[in-house]
């Protein structure tokens, strides 16, 4: 039975010594109640406390680390339905299956799929977290050469061994000791014996059956047999299951209590069709897959997925901000034009997606306005006169550029007077409104 | 233990709309549940999907998209019967983008013209839009709305600055419209309480909340359809009731990521599969967030949308 915020403060030691991050135990209290943080954030409390808690203290979705070391990945431990409400927590982990009939070339070129997807995107790297290797063969011995050649080749990657064959994933588990793999294939009829494996490997256990009911009853008996790391599998083989079961899986999970579906959940998004397997991952990362599974990684395709999951995961309560500075678009030269905006996220994108566009080099000076756009940060005094030209003065690109010419948003056109002023020796010039006249008017001065 | 669902049903419901006339009329929305959760309620319509058709031949879209268009793109008539008789378009989109003061200036009669010729070339459901330009737009759109009077366009796009206007011609001449305002979910509500103040039937309306692309602050899109399908369900607002539209193609077809070519920028790819798939992720990404019309430019993004909606209902 949950507790109540009371309840739990009553049991926590009561200095208010703000540790977990909150000013007070009772506010710490308060947001464990609803299950929005874990136990763990206090370092303080009593072992005592620490049982009496028990299930109360838990997060409702519980993590699960897959792999060992700098390319360890951690999902579970969500919060909230929607994006808007709270930031999602632990990105989807992207994974690339390889079965184990795949020949030698196959399995080769997609172990190096793995290796090399790793790719910057604003400032994050972003990567295919893990490899799902596939017991398709049923044959322990194709299933253990695989699971070898996988821990020779990509020894820091995570691994999923997907088999339901005890004997199989007894040999290809014995390659990833200390590696914390997770082993994806428990069922009703072998739960005992890979609930035994997974407790002596280390290795954290997927559970699949044929819908939520079927679901619950296993999870509860594999953790009966002491198992605590699950991942669960509903057996949803369309979009349409995929959105069903996840949303009763996480809504049980957050809004009921319900522990035995409390676990990070696994898609597998593979279709003869990649641009539909590219959308189902989609639909994975967007509705609370913790884990989907991919049949290939081209370059194209993972930049589209990792940008989704980028955009899907970034926490929507700190309004985003690119970095103060002057940026060169298109190479400029020292003709070429300089503008100014402020540093609101998706200002600076469309300003400089407009400016890309335009084809015309040009430099864009973004000034940090605590992330507001142009309007915004005009009438809360952040995008003055003064400001900017005390940010042009020191961002040196006077020394960079022949003309000292200062292009500024349409919007603020009623400061080119001021700006004239403080900026001695400066052209203002008022420029459109909106980003989508850019490219005419950038493209209409050059020529 | 047995599971039982934790449902959640609504007392809200989203207003379903048909655009355009006769036997290729399409419906959307109609939901009083969350997108794509059948399981827990109604979804009686699928999403839609309208290809975006120029009134002028694109200079700017980058090759991948503007080659499929390459033989019919000089005309707005060809280019929209190819999109219905060969491409299987359930709709189409009709861009007056020729009438923007900076890119030809087309005049309002014009513009007319051209939409008198694609409405007698093509029976689907037309949706046809001005140049992004408010008062420009203001001009044309009262125009065009007279010539397409009796075929129930989807008309717009109306904002702030001209929604008197627009709206005003649409309703005389039994128009839907959209409804645009700059992502956030107040302005979007505020903008349809003014549009139905003016006496326009609120369930003609459809919402526009502005979209972006993939990469490119979507989501922010996301996000505000999020909520504003959260406000018509589960507070059953009125004024939010509206179905949503995701103007994907135009956001999509300028970044980066769908122009660069493999030889530049060799870490992203193939260039084709990654234009095609942007445009396909931005569109589903808001279909699972609230959007039933989607405005598309691609063909085999709209097939691949297409097979994921087909997958989900
Ligand atoms: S860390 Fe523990 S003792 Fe300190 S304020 Fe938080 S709950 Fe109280």
């Amino acid at each position: 039975m949950a507790l109540t915020g009371v309840e739990i403060f009553k049991m926590l030691p009561k200095t208010n010594c703000k540790k977990c991050g909150f000013p007070t135990c009772l506010a710490f209290a308060m947001q464990l109640a609803q299950r929005k943080v874990s136990l763990d954030a206090c370092p303080d409390v009593s072992e005592d406390a620490k049982q009496k808690l028990g299930d109360a203290s838990a997060p409702p979705i519980r993590p699960i680390t897959i792999g060992a070391g700098a390319r360890a990945v951690k999902v579970g431990e969500e919060t909230v339905m929607f994006r808007h409400e709270k930031k999602f927590v632990n990105p989807s982990i992207l994974a690339l299956a390889i079965k184990d009939t795949d020949s030698g070339d196959v399995m080769a070129a997609k172990i190096n799929d793995c290796l090399v997807s790793e790719i910057d995107r604003v400032g994050q790297k972003l990567k295919i977290d893990a490899l799902c290797l596939i017991n398709e063969s049923n044959d322990a011995g194709k299933f253990e050469a695989l699971a070898k050649a996988a821990a020779e080749k990509a020894p820091a990657v995570a691994v999923i061994l997907c088999t339901e064959n005890v004997d199989a994933a007894k040999a290809a588990i014995a390659h990833f000791s200390g590696k914390k793999p997770l082993l994806y294939g428990a069922t009703e009829a072998n739960a005992e014996e890979m609930a035994k494996l997974a407790k002596s490997s280390g290795a954290s256990l997927g559970i699949k059956a044929v819908g939520l009911d079927a679901l619950s009853t296993l999870s509860d008996k594999i953790k009966g047999f002491g198992v605590e790391d699950i991942v669960l599998d509903s057996g949803a083989k369309t979009a349409k299951d995929m959105i069903e079961h996840n949303t009763y899986i996480r809504r049980a999970a957050l809004k009921k209590g319900n522990k035995s579906l409390g676990y990070p959940v696994i898609n597998v998004a593979v279709r003869d069709n990649n641009m539909l397997e590219t959308l189902i991952a989609g639909l994975g990362i967007g509705k609370y897959a913790a884990i989907v599974v991919l049949s290939s990684a081209q370059k194209w395709k993972n930049l589209v997925m990792f940008t989704l999951r980028q955009n899907i995961y970034t926490d929507p309560q700190v309004p985003m901000q690119v970095e103060q500075k002057v940026y060169e678009i298109g190479n400029p030269k020292a003709e070429s034009p300089l503008m100014i905006t402020t540093n609101f996220s998706l200002t600076y994108f469309i300003v400089a997606g407009e400016v890309e566009n335009s084809k015309v080099p040009a430099w864009l000076a973004i000034m940090d306005c605590e992330g507001l756009s142009v309007l915004t940060a005009w009438a809360a005094g952040k995008f003055t006169a003064a400001k900017i030209a005390a940010f042009i003065k020191e961002s040196g690109i006077e020394g960079k550029i022949a003309n000292k010419e200062l292009i500024i948003p349409g919007y603020v056109a009623i400061l080119s007077g001021a700006l004239e002023e403080k900026l001695e020796g400066w052209k203002i010039t008022v420029g459109p409104r909106e980003a989508n006249a850019l490219p005419s008017y950038l493209k209409s001065r050059t020529a | 233990m047995a599971f039982t669902p934790p449902k959640e049903t609504n007392t809200g419901k989203v207003y379903s709309v048909t655009i355009g006339s006769g036997d290729a009329a399409v419906t959307i929305g109609g939901e009083n549940v969350l997108p794509f959760h059948g399981f827990e309620g109604v979804v009686p319509n699928k999403p839609a999907i309208a290809f975006d058709v120029l009134d002028t031949a694109p200079v700017d879209w980058p090759d991948t998209v503007r080659e499929v268009y390459a033989g019919v793109s000089d005309d707005p008539v060809k280019w929209a019967k190819h999109c219905v008789e060969n491409l299987n378009a359930k709709a189409v989109a009709l861009r007056l983008s020729s009438t923007h003061p900076d890119n030809g200036n087309r005049s309002a009669a014009e513009a007319a013209e051209t939409v008198k010729r694609v409405l007698d070339a093509v029976s689907v459901p037309l949706i046809i839009l001005g140049s992004n330009h408010a008062e420009k737009d203001a001009d044309v759109l009262v125009k065009v709305a007279e010539v397409a009077k009796g075929r129930n366009c989807l008309i717009g796009k109306a904002q702030e600055a001209n929604y008197k206007t627009v709206a005003a011609a649409a309703m005389a001449h039994g128009h839907m419209l959209v409804a645009m305002s700059e992502l956030d979910i107040n302005l979007s509500k505020q903008l349809n309480i003014m549009i139905t103040q003016l006496g326009f039937n609120k369930e003609k309306v459809i919402i526009d909340p502005m979209c972006s692309a993939l990469g490119y602050g979507l989501e922010y899109t996301y996000t505000v359809m999020e909520r504003i399908r959260l406000a018509a369900l589960t507070q059953n607002d009125a004024t939010m009731q509206q179905p949503i539209l995701g103007d994907v193609g135009m956001y999509v077809w300028k970044i980066k990521e769908v122009s660069a070519s493999e030889e530049i920028l060799p870490a992203w790819g193939a260039m084709k599969e990654r234009g095609i798939g942007w445009e396909a992720q931005t569109a589903a990404a808001l279909l699972m967030a609230g959007a039933e019309l989607l405005i598309m430019r691609h063909p085999e993004a709209v097939a691949a949308v297409d097979a994921f909606i087909n997958e989900l209902m």
